[in-house]
């Protein structure tokens, strides 16, 4: 069977460094190679030796069009892997998603009331539209945390009935602005909710890696405590959770992550659902292993995608969101046959 | 004697409608305690409340001599642990993983299982032979192992009292035996004190040497399975009529409803 080819990763002795360095560390391995490999391969050919020498165009395409992208793309990739990882655990479902809540709506509806209003400057290295799009997240990310408080716990189900509720409200809210926009704006529109990586710019990168990996390194710290909450709120609290401050904390930090990636690349589906599952699969549900793995494993799954994206159909950019679905969903499907009964 | 549990007046209610109305006990060390009671007496509830999961009440709970309310759920888990009836997992975690988990309230700050920690895990699954469960899926399980790996998980945390609710419920009569075996056993060789909410008045009566029958929210008989099983007893808090008969092993009395 499938199952005893990988469980030699499964933990029936516990975590030790040994075992976490022999499962997260083939994962950033493979990221690596990605990162190495990736910048090279385009429409336009480039030599590392004309990069180094400084020889024009090869070095303005990869300092200024291929590496930020790839980067950035790392960063997304890495970070809505990891709230996805968080959603499902909070909410202990495994189709969870980081969007699940109403962030993509919410971030949406800033990016677009931004075009509609022709915010097209730059403050402070941001574009307006992603500090628009991020205002929109961050007010989404509160406004479900307090209709979904009870008594400072977040239930599950009224956590879900208010992101639900609310990614209604602003998807009509959406839909008129559109409407009411011209045909201009409502491409531009359409194409930032579509989500790509090539907006981003080094400014991007500065500002998302060290947050997005402050996160990583925080969640680490408390990923043993996400384990018993699979089991229920009272189950984990019986275990010494402290359950309210646990879930407070990855419905935060799930949700900026994904407001933060969201504000510059747009909604990118399917990162944030599949990277998850497949770690779980292979690494098992621990989440001291499976956040750090499927924070690389995300990083390289979206930069694959977004090379593909800028290759494929060259000079044609492809949306990325439309490679991680269709690479994504038959891989998806595959595992699903294979391991039909096991998934979660 | 050490006092555990000393409880005054308790009351509690999910809604303004009381669920616990004043209760008062004290519970010492080593002692095995059953809890009986029709549905809706509030077993469950005072057990939560005892557990810690449940807060907001009024009254006094001391445990060991410290108001509970002052405790954190770490704190607790250290010294005291919950078996619920039963136990969804929504991930695919293996049995070691789960018992592993009970060590969590003695390895605040680190990441990695410490070799104490498998220490632990190891005796704890030895105890309830689950020790070749260890590499299952939880879902894999049968009902038995299941609650045999969740006392397990309890006992990972080396606590001093067990609470347990109904943990038998679902279990077939050999499992039902087996699981109480390891209770008393803990009882007798290592003192814990056992305190478990069970309908099944004839596995109470033949492994508690504490019971306490509750009625609407109060106590309303509490003493050794002999004192508190008279059919009168039975009629006031059960409504059923019942015979009270000797067991052929000598092991204290069961019940045989005759209505």
């Amino acid at each position: 069977m499938a199952k005893d080819a990988t469980s030699f990763l499964r933990a029936d002795r516990g975590l030790s460094p040994a075992r976490f360095l022999a499962v997260v560390g083939p994962c950033a391995v493979l990221c690596l190679i990605v990162l190495l490999v990736t910048p090279w391969i385009g429409s336009t050919g480039i030599t590392w030796r004309n990069v180094v020498n400084g020889v024009s165009p090869d070095r303005e395409i990869f300092v200024v069009a291929r590496l930020p992208r790839i980067l950035f793309g790392a960063v997304a990739g890495g970070a809505l892997a990891m709230a996805g990882v968080l959603f499902q655990a909070i909410l202990r479902n495994s189709l969870a998603d980081p969007f699940i809540l109403g962030i993509s709506t919410g971030s949406s509806f800033g990016a677009v009331v931004a075009i509609w209003l022709r915010l097209e400057t730059v403050i402070w290295g941001i574009p307006l539209i992603s500090l628009a799009a991020f205002i929109g997240a961050f007010f989404t990310i509160l406004l479900v945390f307090f209709i979904a408080r009870t008594g400072g716990a977040l239930p599950t189900f009224t956590l879900l009935l208010a992101g639900v509720t609310l990614n209604f409200i602003f998807g009509a809210l959406i839909m008129f602005i559109h409407y009411a926009a011209n045909f201009n704006q409502g491409y531009l529109m359409t194409r930032w909710m579509m989500g790509a990586l090539n907006t981003a710019d080094m400014n991007a990168v500065f500002r998302a890696a060290p947050f997005v990996i402050g996160c990583l390194i925080a969640l680490i710290g408390i990923a043993g405590q996400l384990n018993p909450l699979a089991a229920g709120e009272e189950w984990a609290s019986a275990r010494g959770v402290n359950v309210r401050r646990i879930k407070n904390a990855a419905y935060f930090i799930g949700s900026i992550l994904t407001g933060a990636i969201t504000a510059f690349s747009g909604p990118i589906g399917f990162v944030g659902l599949i990277v998850p599952h497949t770690i779980r699969l292979i690494a098992g549900p621990d989440h001291r292993v499976l956040i750090p793995a499927s924070f690389f494993i995300g990083s390289a799954f979206l930069v694959l995608c977004d090379t593909a994206a800028r290759t494929l159909l060259a000079p044609t950019e492809i949306p990325v969101g439309v490679i991680t679905s269709l690479l994504g969903g038959p891989f998806f499907i595959f595992l699903l046959r294979k391991k039909r009964g096991e998934l979660w | 004697m050490t006092q555990v549990f000393h409880i005054e007046q308790l009351r509690f209610g999910y809604t303004s409608t009381p669920v616990l109305r004043g209760v008062s006990a004290g519970f010492t060390r080593g002692e095995f305690v059953a809890i009986v009671g029709p549905n809706g007496a509030g077993k469950s509830t005072l057990l939560k409340v005892l557990a810690g999961l449940i807060r907001g009440y009024s009254g006094i709970v001391d445990f060991a001599g410290e108001p509970l309310s002052k405790l954190n759920s770490s704190r607790l888990a250290k010294r005291l642990a919950f078996v619920p009836q039963e136990t969804h997992m929504v991930f695919p975690f293996t049995v070691g993983e789960i018992v592993l988990m009970g060590r969590l309230p003695h390895r605040t700050g680190t990441v990695f299982d410490t070799p104490r920690d498998l220490e632990g895990t190891r005796e704890a699954m030895e105890l309830t032979d689950t020790a070749a469960l260890a590499a299952k899926t939880f879902t894999e399980l049968s009902g038995g192992e299941r609650q045999r790996v969740v006392l397990a998980c309890a006992l990972a945390q080396i606590p001093d009292v067990l609470l347990l609710d109904e943990p038998t419920v679902y279990l077939d009569l050999k499992h039902q035996g087996q699981f109480y075996d390891i209770l008393e056993r803990l009882n007798t060789e290592r003192q814990m004190t056992i305190i478990s909410v069970t309908h099944d008045i004839n596995l109470a009566a033949r492994y508690a040497r504490r019971m306490i029958a509750m009625h609407s929210g109060n106590f309303v008989a509490d003493g050794t399975p002999d004192e508190v099983l008279t059919p009168q007893n039975l009629y006031d808090i059960f409504e059923i009529t019942a015979a009270v008969l000797e067991r052929p092993d000598g092991k204290g009395r069961y019940i045989v409803p005759t209505s």
